[in-house]
């Protein structure tokens, strides 16, 4: 499915190794997280970027020892309704800090999208290749938002967004 | 009243937009129903029984002349002439088209109206007591409060695809006439001991299939903190409570499952990571906040004009409303008037457009262009001088308006049930409209005192049964409308979940059992001012059981 | 929640399968040549659980029409046309049981205390 970043559809280099052959080498690739943990010193050795698949249900506190480590992050919709992830994401970036590719995948529609940038996500992996060129106006459908940012604090107390800076990178963090 | 300013109405401009976007991407095919859906929902638009029914937000229960106008137009324009006010203080029109929905949603938006998450699983209409910023008994408006949530809550990146639906309720007065003990959330503005005003914070409090009262996390949160603290109790809810199955995705579930104090626990560790963040609020923010909600400028008038007490003598039925609808206002010769919705025979909680219009004139010319919207499903006049009181009275009963009935016997609070409802099990329209009928004498029902009657259509309780001093549930049972009684609930301070009186009863019998009880009562009450719930709570459910289910 | 495709229809009588019209909500049957129609003797009548399942099928999938396919009892009268099944479908079909819109109005049909 096709991947959107800052806009643009990028080639995902990345290689999703779902079972438990070995790990290809000089590629990145997404683990699960199961395999991750129970492998991470190791894993974390290779030469090319390493990134997790984390399911929703699962707290992301587990992966706070490792995430200057991680190129991509990978959190998971199962159901665009199934909003534990957009709590995650917040989490990972604003709690935890981190700074690498926060890559939401699953079901995950056009109405989504600001809601999915604003949570810190910066790298989409679409589910319909027709909100591939919505992604753009998507983003627009919103010029005000009323969650507050740390330098809104006097009288205007809003943040103006502008098209796809998350909530995190605009000094939401904690 | 909370005035707009481009920013809000930039936001509801923007949502129409969109929302004109999915529709037709639906129409075109283009959208499945099932990706169609959450987004509707996300604007108030469900489909029922009939046809799609679009639920209008009222923000904390209040609205303006213009906004009412408003509503009377869309009723006329695009549903049929009327709309039902419902008991989380919005309004509900029956029988708009889809495709009309993006026109009547950008006539809304004029007027500041909007839709926005009165469904779905996100936070929903913030509601508070409809005597607001009047009330005598208050510490100090609620609605700020409410104000500051509904922006913190509408559109929130990370909480729009919650479990389930949240509601959040607030109160600042001793008496609470919001409910806040059967809601997700529920705030108590109050002041402690030492002198400094703050939120007690209650969680978990619900209706529908399993009835909770909210649990106090926390006896008392700095205002400063209300922000970060909701955040943090959405974000446990968020993260873990159960979304495998509809019935145990509520708030509720989670506290009772873990127990309110391992849940308490878990949103203050939360909030200790962001109690001092950006959701602090600076007190230049409330100001901010609270500076756009405008008071009247009241006149220096006396309590109790000649022209009143005159009026009084000269005029019985002046002097029942007088004593039933108008009650005591925070300014010296003012007072608060309830419009009652619930005329014998009449659907609860419904008004016409033209009683909007007519509603909307007096209010101008009345209450200073402001109305509230209680979640009894009556409306209020908050800003009514005394001496007006005779000339206003004349024409809330010409309106159909002025029935002395608040709060009594006929003043029954209906879900639409079986007649709109897609949910529904049974029909609960028509037992209101009968029970009005039985109870039409108002001699009685003043005799009777406070009497809350409570009517759901299904399980799903949003005629409020569990906690209406009678509560009546439909139910089917082999194809027929069975009801279910119980007695003794209250949604106040004093909140408490009613006991089932007996076996379910037929249609035909309900309104036949409800006047045993209340003959049950008149018979048992130690004195005429004993109320009737005060009854049931002295002596039980079982002196009425016996009553009713001997002679059945 | 199940699809109502994947749930094994169980049929005790006579069905139709209606839904809800997508441009404004009117509750509509699916008729014999696969449209939609308001009127309940317009309707395919069903009395078997293959002949149902394929009906509703086909109204599944024709959700660009119409909404929320479901399979509603009928009875028939006298005349042989089919009749609401239950109480929720004569609501569905005739309209609230009461009045409404101010004191004009009057009721489609009258379930009386």
């Amino acid at each position: 499915m096709p991947l959107i970043k800052n806009g643009r559809v990028i080639a995902d280099r990345y290689v999703n190794v779902l079972d438990e052959r070995a790990l290809p080498e000089g590629v990145p690739v997404l683990v699960p997280a199961a395999r991750f943990l129970a492998d991470a010193a190791e894993i974390l050795q290779r030469d090319a970027p390493v990134g997790v698949i984390w399911p929703n249900n699962r707290k992301v506190a587990e992966l706070a020892p490792y995430l200057e480590r991680l190129a991509v992050v990978a959190l998971v919709f199962p159901s665009f309704k199934d909003g534990r992830a957009y709590s995650q994401a917040r989490l990972l970036r604003e709690r935890y800090g981190y700074h690498g590719e926060l890559r939401a995948t699953g079901q995950i529609l056009r109405d989504q999208f600001l809601f999915l940038v604003r949570a810190g996500f910066d790298v989409l992996d679409v589910a319909k290749a027709s909100d591939v060129d919505a992604f753009a106006s998507a983003l627009k459908r919103y010029t005000v938002f009323y969650q507050t940012a740390p330098e809104g604090r006097t009288a205007a107390a809003r943040l103006r967004l502008a098209a796809n800076t998350p909530l995190s990178r605009v000094g939401e963090i904690a | 009243m909370y005035l707009y300013d481009e920013f809000d109405r930039t936001l509801v401009a923007e949502r129409v937009t969109e929302f004109r976007d999915q529709v037709g991407r639906r129409i075109s095919g283009e959208l499945t129903e099932e990706e169609f859906k959450p987004l509707r929902l996300m604007n108030g638009v469900y489909l029922q029984l009939h046809a799609y029914m679009l639920r209008i937000a009222i923000p904390y229960g209040t609205l303006s002349s213009r906004q009412l106008r408003m509503l009377a137009h869309v009723g006329r324009r695009y549903d049929r002439n009327y709309g039902h006010f419902t008991t989380r203080q919005n309004i509900q029109f029956n029988w708009i088209k889809l495709e009309s929905l993006p026109d009547a949603m950008a006539d809304l938006a004029s007027a500041g109206l909007h839709g926005m998450q009165t469904s779905g699983n996100c936070v929903r209409n913030i509601t508070t007591d409809q005597w607001s910023g009047v009330a005598p008994d208050e510490i100090e408006d609620p609605r700020i409060w409410a104000e500051l949530l509904r922006q913190h809550t509408t559109m929130h990146p990370e909480f729009t695809f919650l479990p389930r639906k949240f509601k959040i309720a607030v109160t600042a007065a001793t008496h609470d006439r919001a409910a806040v003990k059967v809601h997700d959330i529920g705030l108590h503005l109050h002041r402690n001991g030492a002198g400094e005003t703050g939120f007690e914070v209650l969680v978990g409090g619900g209706l529908g299939r399993t009835p909770f009262i909210a649990k106090s996390i926390r006896p008392f949160l700095p205002k400063r903190d209300i922000l970060s603290y909701v955040e943090a109790v959405l974000r446990v809810y968020n993260q873990f409570a159960r979304r495998d199955n509809l019935y145990k995705s509520r708030i509720k579930i989670l506290v009772h499952d873990l127990g309110a104090e391992a849940f308490a626990r878990e949103v203050e560790a939360e909030w200790q990571h962001i109690k001092d963040g950006p959701l602090a609020l600076d007190p230049a923010v409330v100001a901010e906040i609270a500076a756009r909600f405008r008071y009247p400028d009241y006149a220096h008038l006396d309590d109790n004009p000649p022209e009143l007490s005159r009026f009084r003598q000269a005029d019985r039925r002046f002097d029942a409303w007088l004593g039933n609808a108008v009650a005591n206002h925070k300014v010296p010769g003012y007072a608060i008037v309830t419009l009652s919705l619930k005329p014998e025979g009449g659907p609860p909680g419904d008004a016409t457009s033209d009683q909007m219009d007519a509603i909307a004139d007096l209010a101008d010319r009345y209450s200073f262009g402001e109305i509230r919207v209680g979640h009894e499903q009556n409306l209020v006049f908050p800003h009514v001088a005394q001496r007006d009181l005779p000339e206003l009275w004349r024409a809330l009963d010409a309106v159909g308006v002025a029935t002395p009935n608040v709060g009594l016997v006929s003043d029954i609070i209906a879900c639409p049930g079986l007649d709109y409802c897609s949910l529904a099990n049974a029909r609960a329209i028509p037992v209101a409209q009968e029970l009005t009928r039985r109870f039409r004498d108002l001699d009685l029902a003043r005799d009777l005192g406070r009497l809350h009657i409570n009517i759901s259509g299904c399980i799903n309780a949003c005629g409020h049964h569990h906690v209406g001093h009678i509560g009546i549930l439909g139910v089917e049972k082999n194809g027929e409308e069975f009801y279910q009684i119980t007695l003794g609930g209250r949604a106040d301070e004093r909140a408490e979940l009613g006991a089932l009186l007996g076996p379910a009863v037929p249609y035909g019998k309900v309104a036949d059992v409800v006047e045993e009880v209340v003959a049950a009562y008149l018979e048992l009450r130690e004195r005429p001012n004993e109320t009737f719930v005060e009854t049931v709570k002295r002596l039980g459910v079982e002196p009425f059981k016996e009553r009713v289910y001997a002679t059945h | 929640m199940t699809s109502p495709l994947q749930q094994k229809l169980k049929i005790t009588g006579p069905v139709v399968v209606t839904a809800n019209r997508l441009g404004d909500g009117a509750v509509v049957y699916r008729t014999r040549d696969g449209n939609w129609s308001t009127r309940l003797d317009e309707a395919a009548v069903a009395s078997t659980a293959p002949t149902a399942t394929e009906i509703l099928a086909a109204a599944v999938a024709d959700d660009i029409s119409a909404v929320g396919a479901y399979v509603a009892p009928v009875r028939i009268g006298a005349d042989g046309q089919p009749e609401p099944g239950n109480l929720r479908e004569s609501i569905r079909n005739a309209g609230p049981t009461v009045r409404y819109g101010g004191p004009t109005v009057a009721p489609a049909i009258t379930i009386g205390i």
